[in-house]
């Protein structure tokens, strides 16, 4: 079993069955479906593995299958953010 | 694709896969057309609790028959929904809340459902991540049997049992135009052909009075750009929903350990306006801190943006038009996805010309010509 997605644990097999049975077509649909790419490092090392999966598995090019990245990129604290936590 | 069908649902969110799978059930030859991928609208950036505390009648008895189908939905469909039954919080903050809070209980237990309210020191012993304190709550209303669901799957589940029951479902397929001939509904039209019909369902979200145009209807619906955020997993802390209607505030703990939660932001546009605020994060991050002082040291990882579709009256639009065979499921506010069950088998049950298990004439969209009754129960 080959992991894809490290975070999530989430392996090529649980890609191939989204894709197969539930016809995903795009890096959003596989996000919604098994959590790709919402783990800590925010799918900097998956998604990328994931489009080719799908590339492979459509005929769709990498270029076609773009991921949308939802801010904050990098994580920071909630005592941070909201102004209580000063040292 | 296509050309014909009994009913066309338009939007793949959690309304549309509902009434398909609940038409199909009933041996209509169905088509959903999305315009981009299932759960794309608010169904995919909701909160997807679960709450029967409502205010107002209508709310309370479509949320709590929904819970009754939510319950055994994992079974019918054949799909895992992600169901968990932790609760709503609902903290009060004061005299004026507490009197709100029991005219509601009162209703509320009056359709049989199990609320109480509970003070400061139960409302540690639920969740003991709150501090009532911070929350400037002087007690709550709890009822165990809210909880939520896993808005994916369960769009999913409902799409995936609709197709085994024959109906088809397009993807990246956005309805352009509706053709109207005396008074009655005949064709849809989408950017990948013609589909003959005598029933449309509206189910397009925020985006529902734009269909209405297309059959020259002016629908009072406004879309609201509402936002929320994630933070990274924790080990399990607490299994309700908290929320407040005077802070706005809400937010719970995911099954994977994530907190999922929002707050009305500071620059709440109307519009179909997209770009998440940094003052909603300061704003949010801000009241979680207060409300689960604890939580100041965890990461927000992601916030991202949905659309509510707003009626004047908070309450949805369900029901015939005076367009013949256009039938309207959309304005839900902020709590479109725990009714949806309850309002897809009623809607099925209008198109069928079945006996309808409640009457819902009162949220047919005439309603706006006369006075107009408030929601007043809503957070977000
Ligand atoms: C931040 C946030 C938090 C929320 N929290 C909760 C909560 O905790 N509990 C709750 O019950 N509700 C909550 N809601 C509300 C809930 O998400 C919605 O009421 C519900 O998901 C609406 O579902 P829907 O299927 O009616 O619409 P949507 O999910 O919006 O689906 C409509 C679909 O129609 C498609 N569409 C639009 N135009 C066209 C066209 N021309 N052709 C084809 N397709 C088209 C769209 O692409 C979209 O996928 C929340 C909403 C937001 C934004
Ligand atoms: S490896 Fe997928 S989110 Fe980190």
């Amino acid at each position: 079993m080959k992991i894809v997605c490290r975070c999530e644990d989430i392996s090529e097999e649980d890609i191939v069955k989204a894709i197969d049975e539930y016809g995903c077509e795009t890096l959003a649909e596989l996000k919604q479906l098994l959590r790709l790419g919402m783990g800590h490092c925010q799918g900097r090392t998956c998604l990328i593995l994931a489009a080719k999966i799908l590339a492979r598995k459509t005929g769709k090019s990498i270029q076609e299958i773009m991921p949308s990245f939802r801010p904050p990129v990098v994580p920071v604290d909630i005592g941070l953010i909201g102004g209580e936590n000063e040292e | 694709m296509k050309n014909e069908a009994d009913v066309v649902v338009i939007g793949g969110g959690i309304n549309g896969c509902a009434i398909a799978y609940e038409l199909a059930k009933r041996g209509k030859d169905i088509i959903v057309v999305e315009r981009k991928w299932l759960a794309y609208g608010a169904t995919g950036r909701c909160g997807a609790g679960i709450r029967q505390q409502w205010a107002t009648k209508e709310n309370a008895m479509l949320a709590k028959k929904s819970v009754e189908i939510f319950e055994g939905l994992s079974e019918e469909l054949g799909y895992d929904i992600g169901l968990r039954q932790g609760g709503y919080l609902i903290a009060i903050h004061d005299e004026e809340g507490m009197k709100q809070a029991k005219k509601n209980v009162e209703m509320q237990r009056s359709i049989g459902l199990p609320v109480r309210i509970i003070g400061e020191d139960e409302i540690k012993e639920i969740a003991p991540i709150l501090s009532p304190e911070g929350m400037e709550a002087i007690a709550a209303t709890f009822c165990p049997t809210d909880g939520h669901a896993n808005p994916f799957k369960t769009t999913y589940a409902y799409a995936m049992a609709a197709k085994k029951l024959g109906a088809e479902i397009y993807k990246f397929t956005e309805v352009k135009d509706i053709k109207v001939e005396e008074g009655k509904v005949k064709k849809v039209i989408t950017n990948r052909g013609e589909i003959k019909t005598k029933y449309v369902v509206n189910a397009a979200g925020a985006w529902s009075r734009e269909i209405g145009k297309m059959v020259g209807l002016e629908m009072p619906n406004k879309p609201v750009r509402k936002e929320a955020m994630v933070t990274e997993p924790l080990k399990r802390m607490f299994d309700c929903m908290v929320i407040s209607f005077k802070h706005g505030i809400y937010f719970s703990q995911q099954d994977e350990g994530q907190i999922l939660g929002g707050i009305p932001s500071p620059e709440e546009k109307v519009g179909y306006h997209t770009e998440p605020t940094f003052s909603f994060l300061k704003h949010m991050a801000h009241m979680l801190g207060k409300y689960a002082p604890s939580l100041k040291h965890v990461s927000i990882l992601r916030q991202w943006t949905g659309f509510y579709d707003v009626t004047p009256d908070a309450l949805p639009i369900l029901g015939e038009t005076s367009i013949e065979g256009f039938i309207q499921c959309n304005g839900f506010s902020g709590h479109g996805f725990m009714i949806a069950p309850m309002t897809a088998r009623l809607l099925a049950q209008l198109i069928c010309g079945e006996k309808i298990d409640m009457d819902i004439s009162r949220l047919n969209m005439d309603r706006f010509k006369g006075e107009i009754t408030e929601e007043k129960a809503v957070v977000g």
